[in-house]
């Protein structure tokens, strides 16, 4: 009998408790266990940057964290970024810049972005291609992308 | 209220896919559900001689195994004319049957489906099954199996003596040419939720380009009835062209809710997609010979693709010449090398993308040859007929495309000698090619139903794989029925709603939007006698093309003082909904070619000791008839553009001939291009009007925007270094080597 452990979340600002096995990893907690699928899954192994959360605001593949190793963390997903209905600075810029297609890259995009606002290490176009190439489009909207985060920057005050 | 067509129109479920509210096929979810995962043959070829899946079994919440030993009933098949395997748009052959019987034809092939009450147990199960094999030899080496590659059954026209002038022109170039055999590799991973909604009803929710097709091709599996079996695929996150087809993965995900009687999800690891169709690795050999002034005398292209053992996949790869330039002579050919791996299938513009990137490269050749300037080479053997059918076009606005492509590049101030040009520590090198694709549309049906509260609902089975279909219907039919874009919503990727073709060969947008308009006339017909019922009725004597719909009304065209709200003629004949179907048909056969064209300007920097490539611009301008929406039509072409870098620089799916398997399986030993390897990419809609292509003169964006991109880059990496690699992707060793 594999016996589950009990874990906490701070999901989305939520206290989730949980009872997962110890291999579960983070993606598939949220997915399948809390039913948060705007975190995708597009390769399960730390390739593509589809799965990309914010645990305790900083940027991580989900399918590379087991559950069990976060007790206590503040997760936020793609559901939680937006505020009282109005859509965070990213999400809008995304929109106006058409800065997806398909959209299944997206959620991961958008939380590495916020990720990489809240480094305030990327100032110029050059380092944000540099700093968001863990997230992979294979619909290729990198320029639009680009210009999304650039625009939210600018928005969110970080830009220089 | 101003027209939306035409517009930089924000995505219509832009808010859903920024949120995380889209679905996609795995997210569905029931009461139940059990996950399945698949084991995989590790050989190429031979017999399944003995499964144990004791162990497996014995797994904490295993539930089952399925094998070819124990599957529940499936259509036989196995090549008949009527074969129930073949789908709308297989190639010649038979189909592969997953766990039909105990043959090996492709490494990696399903041999057994472990199904568990969750996914972590199915796939350690799955790790668990001992399958032994009886191994026969394989070949999976296109290189070696090119001598006995056999002839396409459809073999093409040949003008003139191509050999002839070959050999008495002045000035000659033949080369071959390799494309490397590339997967798609969408961000979403394959999968097929199936809900057992009891009584044998299931509700499939799909990755799919075609949501009709994967139902008929489900219903010829198992032999069901439609009204058992419902296709859903509201979100597809990427296809390409995988989609195309009905996967293995979801005919096995329906075996196992037929199996166990209660819903499953099966999703396919990254690796298993490797299984999948691909671009095919195809050698391309062109030869051009031309007068001293650079007219073409003689064009010969021949191509060798890989294929299956048991379908004959081909595109068009070979004849691209004839409709982009004139030339007295031409002959083509094509063969296929059938290995022992899983067949291919389309992937953006399939046999455009490999052929004409040969076609181009060999054009800039020859352009070298002659000491000419390559866009000088492509002025001077301009086409304005499609000469394989001696037609002329409905449009062809490509002389544009290359007047304001090179302008915004500044393909003038080239220095036509390779190595000139230099920043730093790298040589900088400016290539060019053209495109061509066809516009192709089919036969689509669209239903509207408008209600008297002034909202519309648009539905087709058709599918938005991220190209922008919700938002182009939308923005068609608030035109066409006059009505603000936030009042239209629209239906698609569902096997109920009116018929569609799968989503392919950039037909979509032309299909949908002709079916809508044609629909949209059925209902103002319908409102235009509802209002001519109206005592004293301004519109009296008015015939439907009399009138438009604005803004809410019925307006006479002539007097736009003549009018009546919609609203009113609805309420006055105690009508609250009106509903049209409609299907839009296409006659092809006026003598007319349709094609897309565009003309691909790129500069490459590479490193000139470590012979590191970057494309660091390219302009993209593109005919193609009337473009809906400029944002999202621009994506696509931008997105295109990536893709061609990708096959230029990194693309590669590499088989270790000796095991018969794909070595590089994932995403991170497949190299796709990631953001800091995209740079300056500029896209020009050149207008192109065309009231003969269809109605409403739109050609569709989807593949035009990849094909010649390789090539233009290629060139530019030759301007750049002096060095021609023919070979693609065009990494760094073959560059130093
Ligand atoms: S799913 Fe986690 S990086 Fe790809
Ligand atoms: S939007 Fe499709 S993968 Fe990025």
């Amino acid at each position: 009998m594999v016996s589950r452990i009990p874990v906490t979340l701070v999901v989305n600002g939520i206290e989730t408790q949980l009872e997962v096995t110890p291999w579960t990893t983070l993606l598939d907690a949220l997915r399948d266990h809390l039913h948060l699928t705007g975190t995708k899954k597009g390769c399960d192994h730390g390739q593509c940057g589809a799965c990309t959360v914010l645990i305790d605001g900083r940027r991580v593949n989900s399918c590379l964290t087991l559950t069990v190793m976060k007790d206590g963390a503040e997760v936020t997903t793609i559901e939680g970024l937006a505020t009282d209905g109005a859509l965070h600075p990213l999400q809008q810029a995304f929109i106006d810049h058409d800065a997806f297609q398909c959209g299944y890259c997206t959620p991961g995009q958008i939380c590495s972005a916020a990720g990489l606002l809240a480094e305030g290490k990327a100032r110029t176009e050059d380092e944000i291609r540099e700093l968001m190439s863990g997230n992979i489009c294979r619909c290729g909207a990198y320029p639009n992308i680009v210009a999304a985060i650039h625009q939210a920057m600018g928005a969110m005050g970080s830009a220089s | 209220m101003a027209p939306t067509i035409g517009t930089p129109t924000s995505r219509v479920d832009g808010h859903a896919k920024v949120t995380g509210e889209a679905r996609y096929a795995a997210e569905f979810d029931a009461p139940g559900l059990a996950y399945g995962s698949i084991v995989g043959s590790t050989i190429a070829k031979g017999r399944i001689a003995r499964i144990d899946a004791s162990e497996a079994l014995r797994v904490q919440g295993v539930i089952d195994v399925l094998t070819h030993l124990n599957r529940p009933h499936m259509a036989e098949g196995g090549g008949a004319d009527e074969d129930p395997y073949r789908d709308d748009v297989a190639p010649e052959g038979s189909p592969f049957r997953p766990l039909y019987d105990d043959r090996i034809v492709f490494s990696g092939q399903p041999v057994a489906l472990v199904l568990a009450e969750t996914w972590e147990a199915a796939r350690y199960a799955a790790s668990q099954v001992r399958v032994d094999y009886d191994e026969e030899p394989h070949v999976t080496d296109l290189h070696r199996r090119r001598d006995d590659a056999v002839a396409l059954r459809e073999r093409t026209k040949v003008r003139g003596d191509a050999d002839t002038a070959f050999a008495a022109a002045e000035v000659r170039h033949a080369g071959e040419y390799f494309i490397a055999m590339e997967h798609h590799n969408p961000m979403e991973l394959f999968a097929s939720t199936v809900i057992w909604d009891g009584d044998g009803k299931l509700t499939v929710y799909d990755k799919t380009q075609g949501v009709q097709n994967v139902q008929c091709y489900l219903c010829g599996v198992f032999e069901m009835k439609p009204e058992d079996v419902r296709v859903v695929s509201p979100f597809v996150g990427g296809a390409f062209g995988s989609g195309l087809r009905p996967q293995y993965s979801v005919a096995l995900a329906v075996m196992a809710a037929r199996a166990l009687q209660r819903s499953v999800r099966l999703v396919l690891t990254r690796r298993q997609m490797y299984t999948l169709g691909y671009r095919p690795g195809t050698i391309e050999r062109v030869a051009l010979g031309a007068k001293a002034d650079g007219t073409l005398e003689a064009v010969t292209h021949e191509a060798i693709g890989m294929t299956s053992q048991f379908e004959d996949f081909a595109r068009n790869d070979t004849t691209w010449s004839g409709t982009l330039y004139r030339s007295a002579t031409a002959k083509y050919d094509h063969k296929l090398a059938r290995l022992d791996v899983s067949t291919p299938c389309d992937m953006r513009a399939p046999g455009a993308a490999t052929g004409v990137y040969a076609l181009e490269c060999a054009m800039d050749e020859l352009a070298v040859a002659l000491k000419l300037d390559p866009l000088e080479l492509r002025y001077r053997n301009y086409s304005d007929r499609d000469q394989n059918e001696d037609m002329p076009f409905t449009s062809k606005k490509l002389r544009e495309c290359y007047r304001q492509g090179a302008e915004a590049f500044g393909w003038s101030k080239r220095d036509p000698q390779p190595r000139a040009m230099r920043d730093g520590s790298e040589l900088v090198g400016w290539g060019m090619a053209t495109g061509v694709w066809e516009a192709l549309q089919m036969k689509t049906a669209v239903r509207i139903l408008l209600t008297a509260n002034g909202h519309a609902e648009v539905a087709c089975a058709t599918s938005d794989i991220g190209t922008g279909t919700y938002t182009i219907m939308a923005q068609v039919a608030a035109d066409m029925l006059g009505l603000p874009l936030d009042s239209i919503s629209v239906k698609l990727g569902d096997s109920t709603l009116p018929h569609s073709p799968v989503e392919g060969g950039s037909w979509t947008a032309a299909s949908v939007s002709n079916a809508i308009a044609s629909t949209a006339k059925a209902i103002r017909t319908e409102l235009l006698q509802l209002a001519q019922k109206m005592p004293q009725s301004p519109l009296a004597g008015a015939t439907p093309d009399d009138v438009a719909l604005v803004d809410g009304r019925i307006v006479s065209k002539q007097d736009a003082a003549r009018a009546v709200p919609i609203a009113d003629a609805m309420r006055h004949a105690a009508v609250d909904r009106i509903e049209q179907e409609t299907s839009a048909d296409f006659d092809e056969d006026d003598g007319y070619a349709r094609n897309t064209h565009s003309a691909i300007f790129a500069e490459v920097k590479v490193d000139e000791q470590l012979g590191v490539i970057r494309v660091t611009r390219v302009v993209s301008a593109v005919a193609a008839g009337r473009i809906l929406n400029t944002k999202t039509a621009k994506s696509q072409i931008m997105g295109s553009v990536v893709g061609g870098i990708g096959m230029a620089l990194h693309e590669e799916t590499l088989i270790d001939h000796d095991l018969g398997r794909i070595m590089n399986a994932d995403i991170a030993e497949y190299h796709v291009p990631v953001n800091a390897d995209v740079h300056e990419i500029e896209v020009i809609f050149v207008d192109e009007p065309d009231d003969i292509v269809n109605p409403l003169g739109i050609k569709g964006v989807g593949e035009i925007g990849i094909v010649g991109v390789a090539a233009a880059i290629a060139n530019a990496i030759y301007h750049a270094t002096g060095k021609r690699v023919r070979d693609l992707p065009i990494t760094l060793d073959k560059l130093q080597g």
